[in-house]
C-alpha cells in the first residue's frame, strides 16, 4: 500500500519534471528554431536523467 | 544460422530481413494466443504469467497446448544447462526438468540432486530428496548455484552477435570493392554514421572520439536489435535482464575510469576552486556520482524501461482474458488489439530511443572523462 | 529491491560479459575498424576533391583576372600606339609644312637672286648696248653732223643736253 503511494508520488514528481523540461525545449524552440537539433538532444538527455532517478526510486520501493 | 552463413552473406540478410518482418507482423497473434503455459485466465495467473515471461528461462519455448487426453505438450527447444556445483561443473539438457518451474522435477547428475524453481536451478543439500518450502515459499533444504547455462537470454545475445558480426563485416567487405555500399549495407551506413556523427562526436570531442566509437557502435546495435527481438513472439527478453544491463553499464563505467585523465580525478577527489574543507565531502560526492550513481542509473533505465515495455504490452494482450466477462469475447479481443497494436508501435520506439540513449549517456560520461580543461582553475573558480 | 536482487542472474552476468566483450573485440577488429576507416577515407576524399574544385575555381579567376588584365594592357598599348601614331602623323605634317616652307622660301630667295643677277646682267647688257647704240647713234651722227662744224657742234650740245643718265 505505502508503495503505491510511494510509487505515485514518483510519477507526479517526474511527470512535474517532465513536463518543465519539455515545455522549457518547446519555448526553446519556439524562440530558436534554428536551434532545435541541439535543445532536442539535451532535452532527451535530461528527461533521461530524470527517468533514471524516477525508475531508480521506483525500484528501491518496489 | 549456421544454414544461413553459408548462403551468401547478401542472400542471408535479405532473408533475415523478411524473417524479422514475418516476426514483427505476426507479433501480436502469437503472443496472443500461442505463448500461454497452460491456460491463463484469471488476474493472478495473468501476472504470474507476465512475470514468468520478463524472467530468462532454460528454454526455448515457442508455444504450448493441451491436447485431448489434457496433458501439455511444450514446442520448443530445450537448452544446455550448465551449473558450477560444489562439486565442479555440471552439465545436462533442460529438457529434463520437463518444464517444471516449482522444484518437484528432481534431476540426478554426478550424485547431486537439482531442481528448477520460478526459473532458478537449487542443487539440494545431499540427504534432501524433494525440495522443502518454508511459508514464504522459499526453498530451506537447498540453495542456488552458479548458472552459467545458456538460456534463452543468451540465445538471444549470441543470435544478436553473430547477426551483427555478419552485417557488418560484410558491410567493411563492400567497402573494399566500392566507395557505396549497396544493399543491406545500404540501411547500415548511416546508422554507423548516425552513431558517430551524432552520438560520439559532439560527446565525446573531437580529439578522442575515434577511440571509443567501436565500443559505441557496437553498444548501440547490440541494445537496439536485442529491444527490437525482445518486440517479435519469440519473446526474448535480454535488455530486460538485470544482469546484462548491469554488465552493458559496468563496461561503461570501466570505460570512462580507465580513460579518465588527470583533470577528470582532480575534479572528482580534489575538487578545484571549493573550500578546502568541503572538498572532500564532495569528493565522497563525485566518487559515488562517477562510480554508482552513472552506471546505476544506466542500468536501471535500460532495464526499467524494457521490462516496463513488455510488462504493459502483455498487460494489454491480457484484457483479452480479464476483460471477457464484462465486454464479450469480440469486444475484449478488439481492444487488446487495438491497444497492443499502438503501444507495439510505441515500443518500437522505446526499442530505438533506449539504444539512443544508452549510447549518448555513455558518450557523455566518456566525453566528461577524457575533456581538456583549457582554463586555469585557480582563477575561474567553480 | 530483493526480488530484483534475486532475479539478478551472476551467471547471466559472466556468460554476457564474456560474450560482449568477444563482439566488441570481433567487431572492433573486423567491422569498425575497416568501415569507419573507409568512411573517414570517402570523407577526406570528397573533402579534398572539394578542396581542389575551389582551388581550380580560384585559379579560374586569377586566369580570367590575368586575361582580364592582359586585354587591358593590350587595350592601353593600342590605344598609346594609335596616340603616338597621331602625333606622329600631326608632327610628320608639321615637319613637312616647314620644310616646304624653308623649301619655298629658299626657292623663292634663289629665284629673287637670280632676277637680281638676271637684272644686273640685263641692266649692264642694257648699259653696254646703250652705249654700244650710242656710240653707233653717235657714229652716225657724228658722221652726219660732221658734216659741218656748226651742226657737228650744235648736235653734240643737243644731245648732251638731252642725255640722262640713269
Amino acid at each position: 500500500m505505502y508503495n503505491l503511494i510511494g510509487a505515485g508520488l514518483i510519477v507526479i514528481g517526474a511527470g512535474i519534471g517532465l513536463g518543465q523540461i519539455g515545455g522549457k525545449a518547446m519555448e526553446g524552440i519556439a524562440r530558436q528554431p534554428e536551434a532545435t537539433g541541439k535543445i532536442q538532444t539535451a532535452m532527451i538527455i535530461i528527461a533521461a536523467l530524470l527517468e533514471g532517478l524516477a525508475f531508480g526510486a521506483l525500484f528501491l520501493g518496489k | 544460422m549456421i544454414i544461413l552463413t553459408m548462403k551468401g552473406v547478401q542472400q542471408s540478410f535479405k532473408f533475415l530481413a523478411l524473417l524479422v518482418l514475418v516476426l514483427f507482423s505476426g507479433s501480436i497473434y502469437a503472443n496472443t494466443s500461442n505463448e500461454n503455459e497452460g491456460q491463463v485466465d484469471t488476474k493472478k495467473e495473468v501476472e504470474d504469467y507476465i512475470l514468468h515471461h520478463i524472467q530468462d528461462s532454460h528454454d526455448f519455448s515457442l508455444f504450448s497446448y493441451t491436447n485431448d487426453e489434457g496433458e501439455r505438450k511444450h514446442v520448443g527447444f530445450p537448452l544446455p544447462i550448465v551449473i558450477w556445483t560444489s562439486q565442479g561443473l555440471v552439465s545436462f539438457i533442460s529438457s529434463e526438468f520437463h518444464h517444471n518451474d516449482d522444484g518437484h522435477v528432481i534431476v540426478e547428475k554426478n550424485g547431486l540432486k537439482f531442481a528448477k524453481i520460478h526459473g532458478k536451478i537449487y542443487e539440494l543439500e545431499a540427504n534432501a530428496s524433494s525440495v522443502n518450502f518454508d511459508e514464504e515459499h522459499h526453498a530451506v533444504n537447498a540453495h542456488k548455484v552458479l548458472d552459467f547455462s545458456i538460456t534463452k537470454s543468451v540465445v538471444g545475445v549470441l543470435l544478436v552477435g553473430i547477426l551483427m558480426f555478419f552485417a557488418f563485416t560484410s558491410l567493411a567487405k563492400q567497402y573494399k570493392k566500392k566507395a557505396i555500399p549497396t544493399g543491406f549495407g545500404r540501411v547500415l551506413e548511416p546508422l554507423v554514421l548516425y552513431v558517430r556523427d551524432e552520438i560520439a562526436r559532439p560527446n565525446i570531442g573531437e580529439k578522442h572520439y575515434r577511440k571509443f566509437t567501436g565500443y559505441l557502435l557496437t553498444v548501440f546495435f547490440f541494445i537496439w536489435v536485442l529491444n527490437l527481438l525482445g518486440l517479435t513472439p519469440m519473446g526474448f527478453n535480454v535488455t530486460g535482464q538485470l544482469a546484462v544491463t548491469a554488465c552493458l553499464a559496468i563496461f561503461t563505467l570501466i570505460i570512462y575510469t580507465v580513460s579518465g585523465n588527470k583533470d577528470y580525478w582532480t575534479h572528482i577527489l580534489w575538487m578545484p576552486g571549493v573550500p578546502v574543507l568541503i572538498r572532500p565531502v564532495l569528493a565522497i560526492i563525485e566518487l559515488a556520482g562517477a562510480l554508482l550513481i552513472k552506471p546505476f542509473s544506466l542500468l536501471v533505465r535500460l532495464f526499467a524501461n524494457i521490462s516496463a515495455g513488455h510488462i504493459v504490452v502483455m498487460s494489454l494482450i491480457a484484457i483479452m482474458f480479464t476483460l471477457k466477462e464484462s465486454l464479450g469475447v469480440a469486444g475484449a479481443t478488439g481492444l487488446s488489439l487495438v491497444l497492443s497494436f499502438f503501444i507495439t508501435l510505441i515500443e518500437v520506439l522505446v526499442a530505438f530511443l533506449q539504444a539512443y540513449i544508452f549510447t549518448m549517456l555513455s558518450a557523455l560520461f566518456i566525453g566528461m572523462a577524457v575533456a581538456e580543461h583549457e582554463h586555469d582553475h585557480n582563477t575561474s573558480g567553480h | 529491491m530483493d526480488k530484483l536482487l534475486n532475479d539478478f542472474s551472476p551467471g547471466l552476468f559472466v556468460v554476457q560479459t564474456i560474450l560482449l566483450l568477444l563482439l566488441i573485440l570481433l567487431l572492433v577488429k573486423f567491422a569498425w575498424k575497416p568501415i569507419l576507416n573507409s568512411l573517414n577515407e570517402r570523407e577526406s576524399g570528397i573533402a579534398d576533391a572539394l578542396k581542389s574544385a575551389e582551388k581550380a575555381k580560384l585559379e579560374m579567376q586569377n586566369l580570367q583576372a590575368d586575361n582580364q588584365k592582359l586585354l587591358q594592357e593590350a587595350r592601353m598599348e593600342r590605344e598609346s600606339m594609335l596616340k603616338e601614331a597621331r602625333d606622329i602623323k600631326v608632327k610628320m605634317i608639321e615637319d613637312a609644312k616647314g620644310e616646304a616652307q624653308d623649301q619655298a622660301n629658299k626657292i623663292i630667295e634663289q629665284a629673287q637672286a637670280a632676277i637680281e643677277s638676271e637684272k644686273k646682267a640685263a641692266i649692264a647688257e642694257l648699259k653696254t648696248q646703250v652705249a654700244n647704240l650710242s656710240i653707233e647713234i653717235a657714229e652716225k651722227v657724228t658722221r652726219e653732223a660732221l658734216s659741218s662744224n656748226d651742226k657737228q657742234l650744235k648736235l653734240v650740245e643737243s644731245l648732251l643736253g638731252e642725255t640722262k643718265f640713269n
